[in-house]
C-alpha cells in the first residue's frame, strides 16, 4: 500500500475503481428465498459428530515437542532471579524460554500494552507464566519445569478492588499513570439532578456481580512450527486469529509476512480466547529456538488461571421512575475488579455505561465507571462483555420501581419502550427494533396474564429487557480498512469455495457465510466450501467478539457472492441473448425467467462466465459507517445495529432451604432476519443456560492468598443436564435495514435479561429482592431471615423486605 | 523422562490391535496419542466434563481416568467406531438435523454416552436421557437441542423396529453389545 492518506481523500481519485462498500437490504436476490431462514443443518456438523472434524490439539507434526509452563506461586512477586540451566541440562529437554527473551509488551487493545508473553520483573498473580519448556514429552516438560529456580521477592498483594482503589503504597503496574485505576470513565447525559427532582419514585442501592468464567471444554492449545523457509506458522485456539498475528509479529519481532495464524475447528471460547495468550507466543518462540514443531495444551487448572472471565462489578445504581411509569434518570457507579492486566479493560469499562440506553428509553443518565487492577487472574470479554452486570442493576430497580408505581412489570416496560429509528441519549443510533414484540411473545409464551401474582407463596414470574451491539464502530486498532472481507473463487466443476477469515467457534459463522453465497448464486449449499481463519488463504477478519461476524461478514459475503451473480447473470442472459434481469439463479440452476424450461446447471452457467469474462473470482467487504455520539469514547458501543431480548423466568423457593429451582426460562429475541433459525435457536437457549449458570452455580474466585478457589469442573459447577430449566426460545425478526438480508446479532444479547429475570422472579416468589450474585441458597434464607424480622415492623421499601406478599 | 512401556493388548472398534504404552498412561491418552483416534477430545482430564467418553463392552466409560491397561480384554469403541459401513449412527445423525453440535467439542462423548443409554433403554424417556448424560458437560447448547436429537433416534430406533429389527443391528455390533 502508498502512504497513508488522511481519510476524507481516499476515494477521490479512486471512484472509477472503486467497488462500492454498501448494504443490500432485506430482500432476498432472487424471487424468494431458497437456503436463508431454512431449518439447515451446520457445514460442519456431521464431521463434528464423527469426530472427523481436527481441533487444534487433534494435530501432530512430526518431531513434535510439548510444551509446558512454570506458573507463579505467589500473587504479587519481584522476580530476583530466574535459573534455568538444571532444566537445560535435564534428558529430553530441547529448549526453555523466559520473559527476557521476549520483552516486547502486547495487549488485545493497543492502548494497553501491559503484559508480556512471560512475566519479566514481576508477576502479578498466581498462575502468571514465568518460563517455559519444550521437551520429547508433557512429562519430560513437567518435570522441567519443576527444576527452573526462581527468586522472588514477595510484595503485598491486594484481592480487594476497593482496596486497591484506595492504595498508593502498592502498586500492580509500576508505570501505571493513575495508581491501580487502569481506566475511569465519567459521562453524564442530560441534567440529572432535575430528573430525579421531577421522579415520583427513586430507588437507590448496591449490586454486587461477582466474577464467572468461560469455562469452553476445549482448554487453550497451540501448535507452531518454524519452517526452514523462515515461515512461522501457529495453530491456535483463538478467537481473534488477526490480532495475534499482529501482536506475534510484534513479540518475535518477525515480519508479518513471515507469520502463519491458522484458527481450526475451535472448541468453544464465548469471550475467553479473544486475547493473545501466553502459550501462543512460547509455542512460537521455542519453535523457533529448537527447529521443531512445539505443541501447548493448558490443563483445566491453567485455563482458570488464563481466565479473562466476567469482571466482578460493585454497582451503585440510583434510578427514577414519574407515578405513570416513565424512566426518568439513572445514575450509575461501577467499581470493576480487573485482575493483574488490561485485557479488553478499556472496553469493558465504557461498555458498563455505554449499552443500558436501551431498550428503555433513558431521557438523562450518568455513569461513572472505574476499573481497577488486582492481584487476580485477569478479567476480559465474557458473553454480553460488560454490560450483563450492570443490566442486572438496572432491571431489578426498574422491577423495583414499577411494584411502587403499582404498575405490571411487563407493562412498565413497554411504557418506556424507546421504539426504532430513534438516537439513544449518548448518541447511539437505533434502526430497528423488535423489543416490544419480544415482551409480547414471552407474555403469551409464559401465561404471565393469568399466573403472575397467582401461583403461591414460593413460586414467581420475573421479567426483564435488553440490548446489544450487532459489533462495533470501534476497531481495535485504528485504521480506515474494511472490518470483514470474503473472497470468493470458482471451480469449473462447480464448487464455489468462500474464503472468510472469520473465526468460527461453534456460533456457525462457516456456516451462515455458506448459506448467504448458495443463496446469492442459487447453488445446493453442498456444493459451497469455506475455507475460513488462515491468515494465508483468507481476508481479515478482526475476529468472532462484539458479536459483529453475522452482521459483518455476512454483508461482506453479500456483497462478493452479488457480484459474482451479476456477471453470472449478464454472461448467461449473453449466451441465451435475453435480458439479465431474465436470468434467476436458483436450486443449483441458471434458468430464463420468462422460459422456464430453459434451464442450465450452475457448474455450466459458471463455465459460460469463465469463457464469456475471465477467471471468476470475487471480493467482498463490510466497514460500519460513521457512528457514534461525538464525545471521547462515543464510538465505544455505536453499532451499526443492536439486538433486543426479552425474558421471562419461572422460580420455586423452597425457603426451608434456600434452594431456588427454575422450571422455565422464556427468551424472545429480535435478532433481524434469522439468517439460521436452527443455529439463533442455539445461540438464545445457549445464552440463557450461560446466564441460568451465572446466577447459581458459578464462582470464580480466589482465597485469601489469591489461589483459585475452584479451578476445576467439579467446584467450578457449570450446568448438567439435569441443572438446567427448559429453555424455550422465540425469534423475533425486525428486519434491519442495514443486516445482511436484515439480520442483526444473537449470540450474547440473549443472556443479558436471564439474571434479572430470574431475580425478580425469586421477588414476586417470595417477596425478597437479591442484589448480591451469585443467589446460594445462604443468601436466599438470609433474606428471608431478615423478611421475617422486618415483617414485625414497619414495611419501608427498604431493600430485602419491601414485598407485599 | 522415559518411562518404561507396556505391551497392551487392545481391541478398539472392531479390532484387535497392540500398543506400546507408559503403563501410567489413560485409555484416552492411548486412543489420541497412539491410535490417533482423536475424536475422543480432553476436556478436563480427571473424569470431570464427559468429552472423553468411550464405550467398554457397551458402556460409557470416562476414558480420561481409566488406564489403558484397565482395557484390556474389553471391548472398546470410540465415536469412531459408531462409523459402519453402513453410514453414520443414528445418532450423530439426529445430532446433526436437530442442530445439537455447536462448537462440537463435547459431541462425541455425548453421543456415545447417549448411545449407551439408547442401547440399554431404546424408548428412554426425556427424564432418562437428562440422567444419562448428566457427566457430559456442554458450555454451547444448554443442552435442549441435544436432548431433541436424542428423542429423535429414539423416535426413529421405534420406527425402525417396526420396519425390522436389524436396523439398529450395526450399532448393536459395533459397540460390542452384540453376541
Amino acid at each position: 500500500m502508498s502512504a497513508a492518506k488522511p481519510a476524507g481523500d481516499r476515494t477521490d481519485s479512486l471512484e472509477h475503481v472503486r467497488s462500492p462498500n454498501r448494504t443490500f437490504g432485506p430482500q432476498p436476490p432472487g424471487e424468494r428465498f431458497e437456503v436463508i431462514g431454512k431449518r439447515m443443518r451446520k457445514v460442519d456438523g456431521a464431521a463434528k459428530a464423527t469426530g472427523e472434524a481436527l481441533y487444534t490439539d487433534d494435530l501432530a507434526l512430526p518431531g513434535m515437542l510439548h510444551g509446558k509452563t512454570l506458573r507463579s506461586p505467589h500473587a504479587h512477586a519481584r522476580i530476583k532471579r530466574i535459573d534455568t540451566k538444571k532444566a537445560e541440562a535435564l534428558d529430553g529437554v530441547f529448549g526453555v524460554v523466559t520473559g527476557a527473551e521476549m520483552p516486547a509488551r502486547f495487549g488485545v487493545i493497543p492502548w494497553t500494552p501491559d503484559e508480556t508473553a512471560l512475566c519479566i520483573d514481576k508477576v502479578r498473580f498466581i498462575g502468571d507464566p514465568v518460563a517455559a519448556v519444550a521437551a520429547v514429552d508433557e512429562e519430560t516438560a513437567e518435570r522441567a519445569i519443576q527444576l527452573i529456580e526462581v527468586e522472588y521477592e514477595l510484595l503485598p498483594a491486594l484481592f480487594d478492588p476497593a482496596e486497591a482503589l484506595a492504595r498508593k503504597d502498592v502498586l500492580i503496574h509500576e508505570g501505571n499513570k493513575h495508581g491501580n485505576v487502569t481506566k475511569e470513565v465519567k459521562l453524564e447525559f442530560g441534567d440529572l439532578a432535575a430528573a430525579f427532582a421531577k421522579s415520583d419514585f427513586i430507588v437507590e442501592d448496591d449490586y454486587f456481580f461477582h466474577g464467572t468464567a468461560h469455562a469452553p471444554i476445549e482448554t487453550h492449545v497451540a501448535l507452531a512450527r518454524f519452517g526452514s523457509d523462515g515461515v512461522l506458522t501457529l495453530w491456535s485456539a483463538t478467537q481473534i486469529p488477526h490480532y495475534v498475528h499482529r501482536e506475534l509479529a510484534k513479540v518475535l519481532d518477525l515480519p508479518a509476512p513471515q507469520i502463519r495464524v491458522i484458527q481450526p475447528c475451535l472448541g468453544g471460547a464465548f469471550g475467553g480466547k479473544s486475547d493473545p495468550f501466553s502459550l501462543e507466543f512460547c509455542a512460537a518462540k521455542l519453535a523457533m529456538k529448537t527447529r521443531r514443531p512445539v505443541k501447548f495444551l493448558y490443563t483445566r487448572e491453567e485455563e482458570f488461571y488464563a481466565h479473562r472471565g466476567r469482571h466482578p462489578m460493585a454497582m451503585h445504581f440510583k434510578t427514577g421512575m414519574t407515578k405513570d411509569g416513565k424512566l426518568t434518570a439513572v445514575d450509575s457507579k461501577i467499581l470493576i475488579d480487573g485482575g493483574a492486566y488490561s485485557s479488553f479493560g478499556l472496553v469493558t469499562t465504557y461498555y458498563a455505561g455505554q449499552l443500558l440506553t436501551g431498550p428503555h428509553h433513558l431521557p438523562t443518565y450518568r455513569f461513572h465507571s472505574t476499573r481497577v487492577f488486582t492481584n487476580k487472574p485477569p478479567c476480559g470479554p465474557k458473553r454480553g462483555h460488560g454490560s450483563v452486570q450492570p443490566r442486572f442493576a438496572l432491571e431489578v430497580q426498574i422491577d423495583r420501581l414499577a411494584e411502587k408505581a403499582g404498575i405490571d412489570p411487563i407493562e412498565v416496560r413497554r411504557r418506556n419502550f424507546q421504539g426504532a429509528y430513534t438516537t439513544t441519549v449518548n448518541g447511539q443510533r437505533v434502526t430497528s427494533n423488535g423489543f416490544d414484540q419480544c415482551l409480547n411473545q414471552v407474555e403469551v409464551a409464559s401465561g404471565w396474564k393469568a399466573r403472575r401474582g397467582k401461583l403461591g407463596r414460593g413460586r414467581g414470574l420475573g421479567v426483564a429487557g435488553s440490548m446489544y451491539i450487532s459489533g462495533t464502530n470501534y476497531c481495535i486498532y485504528p485504521n480506515d480498512m474494511p472490518q470483514a472481507g470474503i473472497q470468493i473463487k470458482v471451480d469449473r466443476s462447480g464448487l464455489v469455495t468462500v474464503f472468510s477469515g472469520a473465526s468460527d467457534i461453534g456460533q456457525g459463522s462457516n456456516s451462515v457465510a455458506a448459506y448467504i453465497v448458495a443463496e446469492e448464486l442459487g447453488m445446493r449449499v453442498e456444493d459451497v466450501r469455506v475455507v475460513a481463519a488462515d491468515s494465508d488463504l483468507c481476508p481479515v477478519d478482526l475476529g468472532a467478539y462484539s458479536s459483529r461476524i453475522t452482521f459483518m461478514v455476512g454483508n461482506a459475503a453479500i456483497h462478493a457472492a452479488r457480484k459474482l451473480r451479476t456477471q453470472v447473470q449478464a454472461a448467461v442472459a449473453a449466451e441465451w441473448g435475453i435480458e439479465a434481469e431474465r436470468v434467476l439463479l436458483a436450486g443449483g440452476f441458471a434458468f430464463d425467467r420468462d422460459d422456464r424450461s430453459k434451464a442450465i446447471s450452475s457448474a455450466k452457467a459458471f463455465q459460460i462466465t469463465e469463457a464469456r469474462l475471465e477467471t471468476l473470482g470475487t471480493t467482498g467487504s463490510y466497514n460500519t459507517p460513521n457512528l457514534g455520539g461525538d464525545y471521547r469514547g462515543g464510538t465505544i458501543g455505536a453499532s451499526p445495529a443492536y439486538s433486543y431480548t426479552a425474558c421471562v423466568a419461572e422460580v420455586e423457593v423452597d425457603e426451608e432451604t434456600g434452594i431456588v429451582t427454575v422450571p422455565h426460562i422464556w427468551t424472545a429475541h429480535d435478532c433481524g432476519r434469522a439468517l439460521a433459525p436452527v443455529l439463533v435457536e442455539g445461540q438464545i437457549e445457549g445464552s440463557a443456560y450461560m446466564g441460568f449458570g451465572e446466577v447459581f452455580l458459578e464462582d470464580h474466585d480466589v482465597n485469601r492468598f489469591g489461589l483459585h478457589a475452584r479451578p476445576n469442573l467439579l467446584d467450578y459447577t457449570i450446568p448438567t443436564s439435569m441443572d438446567c430449566p427448559e429453555f424455550h426460545a422465540s425469534i423475533v425478526e425486525s428486519l434491519d435495514p442495514e443486516g445482511p438480508y436484515g439480520a442483526k446479532e444473537a449470540g450474547e444479547g440473549p443472556l443479558h435479561p436471564t439474571i434479572p429475570a430470574i431475580a425478580n422472579a425469586i421477588h414476586d416468589a417470595c417477596g425478597i429482592w437479591l442484589t448480591k450474585l451469585p443467589f446460594t441458597p445462604a443468601k436466599v434464607l438470609a433474606a428471608l431471615q431478615a423478611q421475617k424480622a422486618a415483617s414485625g415492623g414497619a414495611r419501608n421499601g427498604a431493600s430485602g423486605n419491601g414485598a407485599a406478599h | 523422562m522415559t518411562v518404561e512401556s507396556k505391551l497392551l493388548r487392545l481391541h478398539v472398534n472392531g479390532a484387535p490391535i497392540d500398543v506400546a504404552a507408559p503403563a501410567h498412561w489413560t485409555l484416552l491418552e492411548v486412543l489420541r496419542y497412539r491410535l490417533l483416534l482423536t475424536g475422543s477430545k480432553q476436556g478436563c482430564d480427571k473424569g470431570d466434563c464427559g468429552a472423553c467418553t468411550v464405550l467398554m463392552d457397551g458402556r460409557a466409560r470416562l476414558s480420561c481416568i481409566t488406564l489403558a491397561a484397565d482395557a484390556v480384554g474389553h471391548r472398546v469403541t470410540t465415536i469412531e467406531g459408531l462409523v459402519t459401513s453402513a453410514g453414520l449412527d443414528k445418532l450423530q445423525q439426529t445430532f446433526d438435523e436437530a442442530g445439537a453440535l455447536q462448537c462440537g467439542f463435547c459431541q462425541p462423548g455425548m453421543i456415545v454416552a447417549a448411545r449407551a443409554c439408547l442401547d440399554r433403554k431404546p424408548e428412554a424417556t426425556r427424564a432418562e436421557i437428562k440422567e444419562a448424560l448428566a457427566s457430559n458437560l456442554c458450555r454451547c447448547t444448554g443442552y435442549t437441542k441435544i436432548f431433541e436429537a436424542v428423542e429423535q433416534a429414539v423416535r426413529a430406533g421405534k420406527a425402525a423396529h417396526i420396519g425390522g429389527p436389524a436396523a439398529m443391528a450395526p450399532t448393536a455390533s459395533a459397540t460390542g453389545v452384540a453376541r
